[in-house]
Parts: structure tokens; C-alpha cells; sequence
């Protein structure tokens, strides 16, 4: 099937029909809308991708932030009572501690059941007390003052901070935020190279042509602007084909993620602003596929007198 | 102004080889006739480049319409072409273009109106006898029509100065003549006319046209005419 480009009605791309018969139907297609739906295809799932990942990154730390966990770990059943009791008397009392809760036994059970089975988990077999707690993160040293507190009164306790433990995972969540966003970037400039290589050979293509105008008194600008209309259209097509392409899967996606029904995937998801981000993509695309064809062109031309 | 084009030791060469045209000097008065003559390599075309602002000498003043084309920056040099209309020995016709749109092109390029274009190019269809061709593409006519659709997009601007490489090449002599006349017209109204062309028998059909003959890139001027062409009348017809 031959697509017409010339045929989708966009008035500030449409050429005059004088202009559009200067340069042949085709002959400036060619493959590049293809290949940049493709790039698009692929800069779109990036760009997704990294949203996708640093709202995540961002949601975590939220989640974590000023989240403490205070393990009672003493085998004495009366002792580990008094040592919680006391620990709770002191988060209590402390000013940095904005809530606390104690977890109850049978929630402690219900998440050692899987390992250890519901036999074994009797009264012999000391099971540490757990107590969830959230303090002021943003007050300097709010962590260290706790446990010092936490650890005085309860020699047994074992206090740690979410934000530690899941700090690996929000860093591998940042640097695969860097990684996606670097592709975007990479991917920009191959459709800008693709664009230069595209308006380059156009110009080949209709040398004779640019020469005569040129002689016949064209401008730079009048030359240009044949090609740089083509090329937009023709970058607008192949981006919006990517963009099309990209949010399908990115549905389908999407469907799949809720499927699976885990939490943490669960919260896979860019927002509002990341669809009107992407949207926005496409535009820039082809406003920047514009402005290299045109810098293209008139580089080109300002070799000849 | 009485000189609308003045060369002062011009010299041109490609590349390093030698030179091409040398020492060039000569002034074409405004509204005059000239022809350009000589053997074949004797650098007529390369003359001819040098007045259609394809290329810019090696060395010497080039002064069109009383401004300095040598130094001249390249953005302002469009401005300039527009008033010189070319017709090339190969006639240079957009191939996918119509007969139609090949002359209206200089038109289009000056920016003038669609609907001012239609009529003028119609009339100088019907003037150059290609009436009933306007939408044929240059493949799908004959050389001497191909060659009536080059000289139709030279003059179709009423160009300050027409320059003809060989236009006659390709025509019958009943076309020469009639193209002939049409050079006539214009030189009549005022436009200064430079035909390079072989064929001696087109020399004796402008009387007071001035000869330029050109040899080996040289440009011999006895009688100094050349340097100091006489104020004129536009040649009678």
C-alpha cells in the first residue's frame, strides 16, 4: 500500500500545489518515516520506562522515609515482654516519634508460618517481638537519637531503618532511570541523524532542480523551505506512528502488570504527566527533525555561490 | 546608468589549472545588443557563468547594475539573478515539471501572485507556439520545444539582461527567427541582450549588435570598443 503523505491535512505543513510539485511525490519518503517510527517506537518505551521507574524510585522513598523497624531479640519469653514494654514507654515519649505500633504475635506467626510451618512455631521456639515505628526523617540524627533511646532501655533491640535495608534496590531504580533516559537521549540523535542523512540525500535527489532555482535567484530560505516541510511531515508521520505503536504496548503492558497483582509491580505507572510527556514527544520530534533538516539544507546550500 | 555591466581584468580558473578566461575587460552598455562568438573552448560559457552569478572570477571586477558582484555577500546575490534571465546551452528544465510550471518558475521564485501567473504564462506559451503543450513534461517534447520553453522561463520576467547560451541550437530557422525577434522585442524594451552564439547567419540579423569574440579565454578589443561601447539606442528592428 502506498501511503500519500501529501494527503494528510496539516494547513501550516501543507505546501502550495506549485511547491509540492518541485519535489516528487515519493522520492522523499522513502524509508525514513519507517525508521523513525521505529526509533520513536523505542524512545517512547524508554522515555515510559524511566518515568515509569524514577515515580517509582520516588514512590519508595516516600514509603520508606522515617520507617523503623525495632526487633526485641531475647529468648527469655518474661524478659523480651518487659524489654517491649519498656521500648514502647520510650517511643512513647519521644518527641521525634510521630507513630508506633506493636506487631501483633499472630501477625509475626502469620509471616514465619511459610518458613518454619505452623507446628513448629510454639511457644518453645522464641519469636522476637516486632515493633513498627514512624519518626520525623527530616530532623537531623532523628534515627541515631532513637535507637540510642530504643537500644538503652532494651538491650536486646535491634533497630533498623527501611530507607537502609531498600537502599540498594532505590539506587538500581535510579541508575535504571539514568539508563532509560540515556536511551532517549541516543535515541534523539539517531532520528537526527537519520534526518540529516535523509535531507542530504534529498538533495542529491533534486540537485538539478536546487541549482536551477538557485540561478533562476532562489533564496536559501525559499529551497530550504520545500525540504524542510517534506521532512517534517514525513517525521511527523513516522512519529506518531512510533508513538501509536508505543502506547499500544505499553497498554498491553500495563494490562499485564495488573495480572500479576504484585505490589511493587502494582505501582508501575507514569501519571498524567508522563502521557501528556509523551504526547509532547512527539512534537518535539518532529520540531527538532525540522530544525536539523533545515540546518541540513542550508549548510548545504551555502557550499554552492 | 549608462553601463549596466563592466568586467575589468577578469580571470578565471578552476582548480589549480590554468586559466580559463584571462584579463577580461569589456563594458556592456545598458539596453545594448551583443553577441559572443568564438571557437568552441574559447571559455564562452565560462564568460557567460561569470554574468549569471554562477561563479565568481579568480581575479579582476565583475560590476553589475553598478554594484561590485566580487564581493558582493552571497545572501544578496539571489536579489540580483532575478534581473538576468539565463538560457542554458543544455536548457536546464525541471524534468517533472510542466511546460507550464517550468516558465512560471522564475515568477513563483519572485514571490509573484497565482493568480497574475496564469495569463503571463499562458500568453508566452502561446508566443513561443507551445500553446497547446503547457502541461507536457520536458521528456515528452522535442529539442527546439524544450529549447522555446528555456528562452520562454528567461524572459518571462522581462529580465535588465538576458544572456543566451547557443539558443538557436535546437530550432528551425523559422524558430530562430522568431525567437530572434522576441530578443528584439525586449532589447526594444530596454533590456540589454548577450547571445553566445556559433552561427554566423544569426550575427547578420541584428545590424547594430555589438560582436564579442572570444579567443582562447582572451578577449581582443583593437578598436577599444569593447572597453568603451558607445551610449546607444536599442537596436532597430
Amino acid at each position: 500500500m502506498k501511503l500519500d503523505l501529501d494527503k494528510i491535512d496539516i494547513p501550516f505543513l501543507k505546501a502550495p500545489p506549485h511547491e509540492a510539485r518541485l519535489l516528487p511525490e515519493g522520492r522523499m519518503a522513502g524509508p525514513m518515516p519507517w525508521v523513525i517510527a521505529i526509533i520513536m517506537f523505542l524512545t517512547i518505551l524508554s522515555a515510559a520506562a524511566g518515568l515509569s521507574l524514577a515515580r517509582s524510585a520516588t514512590g519508595l522513598d516516600a514509603d520508606l522515609a522515617g520507617r523503623v523497624t525495632i526487633q526485641i531479640v531475647e529468648a527469655n519469653p518474661q524478659k523480651r515482654a518487659a524489654q517491649t514494654a519498656a521500648v514502647e514507654k520510650e517511643l512513647a515519649r519521644m518527641t521525634g516519634v510521630q507513630s508506633f505500633r506493636r506487631v501483633p504475635d499472630a501477625e509475626v506467626s502469620a509471616l514465619l508460618q511459610p518458613w518454619f510451618g505452623a507446628e513448629a512455631l510454639d511457644e518453645d521456639l522464641p519469636v522476637p517481638t516486632l515493633v513498627d515505628a514512624t519518626i520525623d526523617s527530616t530532623a537531623p540524627g532523628a534515627f541515631a537519637t532513637m535507637r540510642s533511646a530504643v537500644v538503652a532501655v532494651a538491650p536486646s533491640a535491634r533497630v533498623e531503618a527501611h530507607a537502609q535495608w531498600l537502599g540498594p534496590l532505590t539506587r538500581l531504580l535510579g541508575s535504571l532511570t539514568f539508563l532509560a533516559w540515556m536511551l532517549v537521549v541516543l535515541m534523539g540523535g539517531a532520528t537526527l541523524s537519520i534526518v540529516v542523512l535523509a535531507a542530504r540525500s534529498a538533495l542529491n535527489t533534486h540537485r538539478e532542480t536546487i541549482e536551477v532555482m538557485h540561478l533562476l535567484g532562489s533564496t536559501d530560505a525559499q529551497i530550504a523551505q520545500l525540504f524542510q516541510r517534506r521532512i517534517a511531515l514525513d517525521a511527523l508521520f513516522g512519529a506518531g506512528l512510533g508513538l501509536a505503536a508505543a502506547l499500544i504496548t505499553m497498554l498491553l503492558l500495563r494490562g499485564r502488570l495488573a495480572a500479576v497483582g504484585s505490589e511493587l509491580l502494582g505501582s508501575v505507572g507514569i501519571g498524567w504527566a508522563g502521557w501528556l510527556f509523551l504526547l509532547l514527544m512527539l512534537v518535539v520530534s518532529a520540531g527538532l527533525a525540522t530544525i536539523a533538516a533545515r540546518t541540513t539544507i542550508l549548510s548545504a546550500l551555502r557550499r554552492i555561490l | 546608468m549608462s553601463h549596466i555591466i563592466q568586467f575589468e581584468n577578469v580571470g578565471l580558473r578552476y582548480g589549480t589549472g590554468a586559466e580559463t578566461l584571462s584579463d577580461i575587460t569589456f563594458s556592456l552598455a545598458k539596453g545594448g545588443f551583443y553577441f559572443l562568438t568564438g571557437p568552441s573552448g574559447s571559455g564562452k560559457t565560462s564568460l557567460l557563468k561569470l554574468l549569471y552569478l554562477s561563479q565568481r572570477p579568480s581575479r579582476g571586477l565583475i560590476r553589475l547594475f553598478g554594484d561590485d558582484m566580487v564581493t558582493m555577500p552571497r545572501d544578496k546575490l539571489p536579489m540580483y539573478r532575478r534581473r538576468i534571465g539565463v538560457v542554458f546551452q543544455d536548457f536546464r528544465l525541471v524534468p517533472h515539471l510542466s511546460a507550464f510550471d517550468n516558465i512560471a518558475l522564475p515568477l513563483r521564485v519572485s514571490g509573484v501572485a497565482e493568480k497574475d501567473i496564469d495569463h503571463t504564462v499562458r500568453e508566452m506559451l502561446n508566443w513561443v507556439g507551445l500553446g497547446d503543450r503547457a502541461s507536457a513534461r520536458p521528456a515528452t517534447l522535442s529539442g527546439g520545444e524544450q529549447q522555446r520553453v528555456a528562452i520562454a522561463r528567461a524572459v518571462i520576467t522581462r529580465p535588465d539582461v538576458l544572456v543566451a547560451d547557443e539558443p538557436t541550437g535546437n530550432v528551425d530557422p523559422d524558430m530562430a527567427a522568431r525567437l530572434l525577434r522576441l530578443f528584439e522585442a525586449l532589447n526594444q524594451l530596454g533590456t540589454t541582450i548577450v547571445v553566445a552564439t556559433h552561427d554566423l547567419h544569426l550575427l547578420n540579423r541584428i545590424p547594430g549588435a555589438h560582436i564579442m569574440r572570444l579567443a582562447d579565454g582572451h578577449l581582443p578589443d583593437p578598436t577599444g570598443t569593447l572597453r568603451n561601447p558607445p551610449l546607444r539606442e536599442p537596436v532597430a528592428v
